[in-house]
């Protein structure tokens, strides 16, 4: 039997570890660059494939100053994605570790992510995890694992939403193509 | 009539969250998994969907009220969502064959509504039409494949086809609340849409080897408000229990 009474104390780990941040992070006495923010953001792992990073994923659409409020831009890749929240949270952590005070996470839906965005470092990471990267072509271009181009699509749907299953008929293993929208 | 804009976003938003509930409700009893995956992914597009537009619903209201204060908070009387998507799935045949009518209507209507005058509306459409474009080609090559399947199959899809058609109708339906939306640029005209969804239709129903019911009556009062089924009200039932036992419950 499960014990509950562990498993509730456990359960606000992300809120402790923000907690954490705020009274780790200095009060900084100038404001970062831009550019060292985008450092910061770009070591921070997507919550579902953490081999990648958020700018690697391109969701991340804008970092600047407004007087002493940082104003970070993501959009969403899918609207229904669950991670959606989880990445606010994960930049909110990340920047208040280093010391960001004010802080205001904009949405922005328009123009609506594309995997366009996905940079060529993510693209080389996805397929190094056996995550076939997206294609114009529509499907993968080779499996991720024997690299033969004889594969077939199994489900346009996948594990995430921005995922699709296929499969090698080579050496017969299922793995995900990440769609191209 | 309350807002014109506020009456047409609450269309838009109930269409998806009512489908999206409907398609939820296969979770972890579909056929096979990778349909499971596929109608639990369709859902969560869908109820994402809702969040933009209820979300924008209640911000043009301007009384406080937020994406789940409408979805959670309204009777029956108030959701303005077709009749089509609150039709119980049924098996799984028919659940594809509602998404499939749902899903040709869906993607042409967000199609055009990209180039509305109004641009928070044109935002939410370019997103959901990324979206509605996978759903529209899993619904179709699934009613392609189970409509040209086995004898059982088709007769399945046949008898879905011929359940829901009289469904179809409303979501070609124009009134003053579409009327305003045509006036402003913000929404295409729905009637203008019904030639090219059904020559559409024609082309992916023969492929299925279905027939079209040769009568097109059509049942109405969903998006109106004035008449739903009463399959609504079992849906909000389930949908809506946890803010009906303890309102304004959060975690």
């Amino acid at each position: 039997m499960v014990d509950q009474t562990t498993k509730f104390s456990e359960a606000p780990d992300l809120l402790k570890e923000l907690e954490r941040a705020k009274v780790q992070g200095a009060p900084l006495t100038e404001k970062p660059t831009v550019e060292t923010v985008w450092a910061w953001l770009s070591v921070i792992p997507d919550p579902e494939i953490p081999v990648i990073s958020l700018t690697d994923l391109g969701i991340i659409r804008d970092v600047e100053w407004d007087g002493d409020t940082l104003v970070v831009t993501v959009t969403p890749t899918y609207s229904g994605c669950p991670a959606t929240s989880i990445i606010n949270l994960d930049i909110e952590t990340a920047l208040r570790g280093h010391g960001i005070e004010n802080l205001t996470l904009k949405r922005q839906i328009s123009p609506p992510w594309t995997t366009d965005w996905l940079t060529d470092a993510g693209r080389a990471k996805l397929e190094d995890y056996g995550i076939a990267p997206p294609r114009a072509a529509g499907g993968p271009q080779h499996c991720p694992h024997c690299k033969s181009t004889r594969v077939e699509k199994i489900s346009q749907f996948g594990s995430t939403p921005c995922k699709a299953q296929w499969r090698c008929t080579d050496c017969l293993e299922p793995f995900d193509y990440f769609k191209c929208i | 009539m309350s807002d014109p804009l506020f009456e047409y976003l609450c269309r838009m938003g109930d269409n998806t969250l009512v489908l999206g509930h409907r398609v939820s409700e296969w979770c972890g009893v579909a056929p096979v998994l990778e349909e499971d995956i596929a109608l639990a992914n369709t859902a969560l597009d869908l109820i994402g969907q809702t969040q933009l537009w209820l979300g924008l619903a209640g911000e043009v209201e301007g009384k406080g009220r937020d994406a789940d204060k409408l979805a959670y908070h309204r009777d029956v009387w108030d959701f303005r969502n077709v009749l089509l998507v609150e039709q119980p799935n049924g098996d799984f045949g028919r659940t594809m064959m509602r998404q499939f009518l749902f899903d040709g209507w869906h993607l042409a209507y967000l199609k055009a509504l990209t180039a509305s005058s109004n641009d928070q509306i044109a935002a939410i459409a370019e997103k959901s039409v990324k979206e509605v474009t996978y759903h529209f080609e899993r619904s179709t090559d699934t009613v392609i494949g189970l409509g040209d399947g086995t004898e059982e199959s088709h007769r399945r899809m046949q008898d879905a086809l011929e359940r829901l058609w009289p469904y179809v109708g409303e979501m070609f339906l124009s009134d003053d609340v579409d009327a305003a939306m045509i006036a402003q640029g913000i929404a295409p005209d729905p009637t203008a849409l019904r030639g090219a969804y059904d020559t559409q239709l024609d082309g992916i129903l023969a492929e299925a080897t279905l027939i079209k019911p040769a009568d097109n009556f059509t049942h109405k009062g969903g998006k109106t408000g004035v008449r739903h089924t009463e399959h609504l009200g079992h849906i909000l039932t389930q949908m809506q229990w946890l803010q009906r036992a303890y309102p304004d419950a959060t975690w």
